[in-house]
Parts: C-alpha cells; sequence; structure tokens
C-alpha cells in the first residue's frame, strides 16, 4: 500500500504524457497534408533565426509593454519547469524535495527562491494580460475573430497560469519543514500566516493536495495545448527555424508554370508530341490553393504556431481602413480548416472523405483576398515568422489561374499586359516617346 | 536630354555601363515620366553611359502575379530575360520598387541573373564615387518626410540609401509615427493601383498621407511612382496640395541641381 501514491502519480504521468504524444502525432500528420517544400537548406542561419527569434524573443520586444511583460511569463516559464523537473521525479521515486540534499541547502534555496520571485512577477503579469484583453479597448483583441472561443481560449490560459502559479507558492507555504529550514521561502514566507493556527495534519494535507493539484494541473495544461493557441510554446521553435529566409518581396515561381511557358516559347517544340508515358496517369497540378491540403507543410505548421496576438492585423494597411482582410484570420482559418480535415480523416479510417468544404469560400472569402497589398507588414510584424501573404498569395493564384475569378478591372490590366505588355492600354512602340518629350 | 537604346549601343559594339529598366509606369505615366527623366537628367549629368530597351521593354510581369497570374508573369519574365540576355545586360538600374524587386529576386529562377539597384541606391553609388554633387542649400529650408515603398523597405530591406540622399540635400528630415520596417503602405501594391478598393472605412492613402502630415512636411518624398501616385491623390483629398508636394527623391535631386 505504501507505494500507491507512486503508482497513481507514475500513472497519472503515463497518462497525460501518452494523451500528449498521441495529439502530437495527430498535429504532425495534419502538417504533414501540406504539399512538400525544401527548407532543408542554409541551417546555420536557421538556427541563428531560432535563436534570436524563438528563444531570443527579439520580435517580441518590438512592442516594447507586451514585449516585456511576454518575457517575463516566457522565463517564468521555462525556468519554473526545472521544478517540475524535480516534481516528477519525487512523485515517481516517492520522496521529498529530492534535490535539495543533491544541491545543497544554499544552491536549492537560491533555485527555489529565484522560482518563487518569477511564480509571483507571472502572478502579476497574468492579471495585466487579463485586464488587456477583458477590460481595456486594445483593438487587436477585441476584432471580430477574437469573438467566441478564440477569447475565451485565451483567458482558459491565463487562468491556468494564475492557479498553478498560486498552487505552487501555496504548495511551499504550507511546506512546514520547507519554511522552518528558511530557505528559498522568499515570497512564500508571507503566505504562511494565512495558514495561521492549522494543525500539522491539515497543513501536510493542504501541502499534498497543492502538490497534486499542481502536477495534474501541468499535465493537463500540457494536453489543453492541442485544442489551444497556446502551441506557440512549443511551435515557435519549428517554425522560426522552418520560416522563409529570401526577402520577403521574392514570391516562388510555380515550376509547372515554368516547364509551359518554357514550352510555349521554344520554336522547336512539337505542339503534336505524345505525352511521356505513364504522364497523362498522374493528375494534372492544380494551380494555386483553394483549400489546405493545397499549402505546402511550412504554411500548415504555421497556422498552428499562431498565437493570435494579433499583432499582423494591427499592422495590416486593408484591416487599418476597415477592409474584412485580417491575416490573422487567415491563419485562424487555415488551422479551423486543417482540424476539420483531420477530423474528417480519423472519422473516416485515415482517408478524407469529401465534405464538400474547402478554405476558399468556406472560411476565406475571396473579398478577403483581395484586399490585400501584398504589402508584407503581417509578415515582418509576426513575432514568430509566420506569413499570411504567401497563403493569400497561393488562393489567388487558385481565383485567377483556376477560376478565371479575378476583380474585372484587374483582368483588363491583364489582358493589356498580354496584349500590349504594359498595365495600361499603350502601344508598346510608345514606350520611349518620353524621351522625346520635354 | 540623352538617351540611347541598348539596340543602339549594340549596333555600335558598346557595351553601356548600366540599362536603365524605365518600367511601364515610368513610360506611359504622366506623372512618372517626370521621374523618369528626372532620373536621366542625373545620369547625363554624371556622365553615366547608360541605355533604355526602348519598345523592346514589355511589363516584368509584377502586377499579374501579385494579382495572381503566374502564368502571365512567367511569359513576361521570360520574354524580358530573352531580351536582356540577348544583349548581355550585368547591371540593371531602375526607379521602380516594383521592377526592382520582380528582376532582382523573381527573375533569377528563370534564367535572368542581374545586378539591379533601386535609383536611390545607383545615385548614392555615383555621390559615393565622386561622380556627383548633390547641392546641399537650394532646398534647405525644406521639412521633408520619407515614405518607405513596401517593394524597397520591407520587400528588400532597403532603408538607408534613400534617407541618405535626402539627407545630402541638407533637407530637415522628419520621420513618420510609422515608418522604415513598420512604414504603412501608400495603398498601390499588390495590383491594387489596378482595382477599386474593397468596401471599407477609407483608402489606404488617405490613412498613409494622414501620417505623413502629422509630420508637417513641405515636400513628402517617396521612390515609387505608384507610391507618388497615391501619395499625391492622399494629399488632394486632405486639400494640401497647395502646401505640401509629392516628390520623387530623383526629382528633388534634378531640382537642387538645377538639371
Amino acid at each position: 500500500m505504501q507505494y500507491l501514491p507512486n503508482l497513481l502519480f507514475a500513472l497519472a504521468l503515463f497518462v497525460g504524457v501518452g494523451f500528449f504524444a498521441r495529439n502530437v502525432r495527430k498535429l504532425s500528420r495534419n502538417i504533414k497534408l501540406g504539399k512538400d517544400v525544401d527548407r532543408t537548406d542554409r541551417k546555420s542561419d536557421r538556427w541563428k533565426n531560432m535563436i534570436m527569434i524563438a528563444l531570443g524573443q527579439s520580435k517580441m520586444v518590438k512592442r516594447p509593454l507586451s514585449g516585456f511583460l511576454h518575457i517575463i511569463v516566457y522565463v517564468g516559464f521555462i525556468i519554473i519547469n526545472i521544478e517540475v523537473l524535480e516534481i516528477v521525479l519525487d512523485g515517481l521515486l516517492g520522496t521529498h524535495r529530492l534535490f535539495q540534499p543533491i544541491l545543497g541547502n544554499a544552491f536549492y534555496g537560491f533555485l527555489i527562491g529565484t522560482f518563487e520571485v518569477l511564480a509571483l512577477l507571472v502572478l502579476i503579469v497574468v492579471i495585466i494580460f487579463w485586464l488587456r484583453r477583458n477590460a481595456s479597448n486594445i483593438k487587436r483583441f477585441l476584432s471580430t475573430e477574437m469573438k467566441g472561443w478564440p477569447k475565451k481560449d485565451g483567458n482558459y490560459i491565463l487562468y491556468f497560469e494564475v492557479v498553478l502559479m498560486s498552487l505552487f507558492l501555496t504548495m511551499n507555504a504550507t511546506d512546514s519543514a520547507f519554511q522552518e529550514a528558511g530557505i528559498g521561502n522568499v515570497i512564500s514566507q508571507f503566505l504562511v500566516p494565512i495558514f495561521d493556527g492549522f494543525s500539522p495534519e491539515k497543513l501536510h494535507l493542504i501541502e499534498r493536495s497543492a502538490w497534486w493539484v499542481h502536477i495534474l494541473g501541468i499535465l493537463i495544461f500540457l494536453n489543453y495545448l492541442y485544442y489551444s493557441k497556446h502551441l506557440h510554446i512549443l511551435l515557435a521553435f519549428p517554425n522560426t527555424y522552418f520560416a522563409n529566409l529570401n526577402p520577403k518581396g521574392q514570391f516562388s515561381n510555380i515550376e509547372a508554370v515554368t516547364k509551359e511557358v518554357k514550352l510555349m516559347m521554344d520554336p522547336d517544340a512539337d505542339p503534336y508530341v505524345m505525352p511521356e508515358e505513364g504522364a497523362e496517369e498522374s493528375e494534372l497540378e492544380k494551380f494555386g490553393a483553394s483549400d489546405v491540403t493545397d499549402l505546402n507543410w511550412v504554411q500548415l505548421l504555421n497556422a498552428y504556431t499562431c498565437t493570435e496576438c494579433g499583432r499582423c492585423t494591427s499592422s495590416c494597411p486593408a484591416n487599418l481602413t476597415g477592409k474584412k482582410l485580417s491575416p490573422r484570420k487567415i491563419m485562424m482559418d487555415t488551422r479551423d480548416r486543417l482540424e476539420e480535415v483531420g477530423r474528417n480523416i480519423d472519422a473516416n479510417n485515415g482517408q478524407f472523405k469529401d465534405d464538400g468544404k474547402q478554405l476558399l469560400n468556406d472560411y476565406i472569402s475571396p473579398e478577403e483576398l483581395w484586399a490585400c497589398t501584398s504589402c508584407n507588414a503581417c509578415v515582418e510584424e509576426c513575432p514568430v515568422n509566420i506569413d499570411p501573404l504567401s497563403i493569400i498569395m497561393d488562393m489567388r493564384r487558385y481565383l485567377v489561374m483556376e477560376q478565371s475569378a479575378a476583380p474585372q478591372e484587374l483582368n483588363m490590366m491583364m489582358t493589356n499586359v498580354e496584349n500590349n505588355g504594359a498595365m495600361w492600354q499603350y502601344s508598346q512602340q510608345d514606350r520611349l516617346n518620353w524621351a522625346k518629350e520635354d | 536630354m540623352i538617351v540611347k537604346t541598348m539596340a543602339e549601343y549594340f549596333a555600335e559594339g558598346k557595351q553601356p555601363e548600366i540599362l536603365f529598366w524605365v518600367g511601364s509606369a515610368g513610360s506611359y505615366d504622366d506623372r512618372a515620366k517626370k521621374i523618369t527623366k528626372a532620373f536621366v537628367k542625373i545620369l547625363n549629368k554624371a556622365n553615366v553611359q547608360f541605355a533604355v530597351l526602348g519598345t523592346e521593354e514589355s511589363s516584368t510581369g509584377d502586377a499579374a502575379k501579385r494579382a495572381g497570374n503566374e502564368f502571365l508573369f512567367q511569359m513576361q519574365a521570360m520574354m524580358n530575360i530573352e531580351v536582356l540576355n540577348g544583349y548581355e545586360v550585368k547591371k540593371i538600374v531602375t526607379c521602380d520598387p516594383h521592377s526592382y524587386n520582380t528582376i532582382q529576386n523573381e527573375y533569377p529562377s528563370l534564367g535572368g541573373k542581374y545586378e539591379v539597384y533601386h535609383h536611390t541606391q545607383f545615385i548614392q553609388q555615383l555621390v559615393k564615387d565622386g561622380r556627383l554633387e548633390i547641392d546641399n542649400e537650394t532646398l534647405q529650408s525644406k521639412r521633408v518626410t520619407f515614405h518607405d515603398p513596401c517593394y524597397l523597405g520591407r520587400a528588400n530591406k532597403v532603408y538607408e540609401s534613400p534617407r541618405d540622399l535626402i539627407r545630402r540635400l541638407g533637407v530637415n528630415l522628419t520621420e513618420m509615427k510609422r515608418n522604415k520596417s513598420t512604414a504603412l503602405c501608400c495603398g498601390a501594391g499588390g495590383a491594387q493601383m489596378f482595382k477599386e478598393p474593397e468596401k471599407g472605412d477609407m483608402d489606404i492613402n488617405i490613412l498613409r498621407t494622414k501620417d505623413a502630415l502629422e509630420t508637417k512636411p513641405n515636400i513628402i518624398a517617396t521612390g515609387c511612382p505608384y507610391c507618388n501616385t497615391m501619395m499625391t491623390d492622399g494629399i488632394k483629398f486632405h486639400e494640401k496640395e497647395d502646401q505640401v508636394l509629392v516628390k520623387d527623391i530623383a526629382e528633388l535631386i534634378a531640382e537642387a541641381n538645377n538639371l
């Protein structure tokens, strides 16, 4: 019977981590539904990006207030996780504060003291975050796409953090031996008076309960990630690693188009030549994207990484002037549709069954796509290098090349380019007229 | 104004120092043609042997590509590349950030590899090499703010060349609240120039000129013919066209140097 807590703990850990692993596999499967794109080049630049942008938060601080507050929570999260290691080992081995004798009182006290200070700071910042989201007039938190679940999701994450941090401090405050030793209880000592007059048994019960709820809460939070925008705490790292490294103005050239254009322009090409063996079996390539499976896997990774902060939308010229386009919504729609496709595959034994829906129209309207000026403000702003513009462009390509559904004025512009090599109806023969005018 | 075509150089068996890619706006648009001419005057003044393609130039395909028509873009690109490679062009200068971006970034994988410069970069080089002096007195009393073209700034991280030239004019350069990497688009990019905007509260150029007017400028400087049009229209909307001029940096230099 004395090993029952250890067994229960091991079971909880196994279930918690097991579910998480299952969700990670699903996540990875969904991301791989995207088309291939090569991001294996320039490894040192990629590592540099990841270290600077994800680990170093270099783009977060471009907005100093939210950037600074975020860094507190981020550092708190990473450092306090060292304590989780001790908690897990204690739980499995049935020990109590296993690291204390190993590290020695001075160093252990220093570590726990640091954790306590960070826990308090995180608590304060999380309350500020909650006020920013719920009691102030910050436009990017009030957009239409933030209504309903996204708003709740944001708040749930904050509540989780409040509970976890409070439990951590309570657990320390009610640990009589720890308080008596007086090492590292820099914050929790001020909570001790709350429990004044409690019997040692009661204190121990509270301490044990706080300990258990804290670690179970962490396991639940870990599994909440998959359903939440909070996935960025993990995916920011691969996302910044695999992000586009080319100049932002460089849009991809579709290779299949290059082949066709080359063939068209080659005077020696035989238009009646039989297609190569097997060519007719391969499906004709679809130009552009109308659904998530037409996007590449980095774009899908982007969608899962997005934490809906809305910096992109708050810098988008179209959105700032009241147009329907919101780059954040593009990312949220992409993820929502991708998850829908994923659930469809799960429900149909690993095969996607046509559900009559797609990303275009069912989620993202042409009106949104055509409002984009391709100015790259959203790409520049994203603290984790998400590229909403590439999705917008791929969907425009589908509208134009598969559906001929460009706005009328753009069709006229393109007809002019085709006919006379300019966006306006001027003869190519007049291109040099300016040189003769004064 | 001396303007020679690539064909003329070729007939003489010579190779110019640079090819000046005029671009569609610079060739046909009345406002943009003034920028083209101002830049040519600067090139003439600095004795730069340059050529234009003239009637052999065609749209880079930028607008078609951003509108989603990859097919038309690549047709245009390959036609242009054939002409450029036929003349063995190595170095291209353009006053249009869209042409600059497309030729520099999107032509190479289609077979067109050139050294490409925005005119502000090229003029800066002329100044550094001692081939051109910029008068720093004529415009001295002016307050100037610079609007970053998206395809020069964010797209290619060219923020300093235009600012360096403006400073050399001896003017008072003031920055808008949104500048460089956070600059607001003028509203023309992504083929928006050629269509009506979607429904909203206001046009983007109105918002951007508001940014500019907050700096109380005499002149809004740009480095893009499309930005120039949008900013000019925005200034008219705010009824400030009598007080605030919208000028390309090439025009300011030509004016300062009395070219």
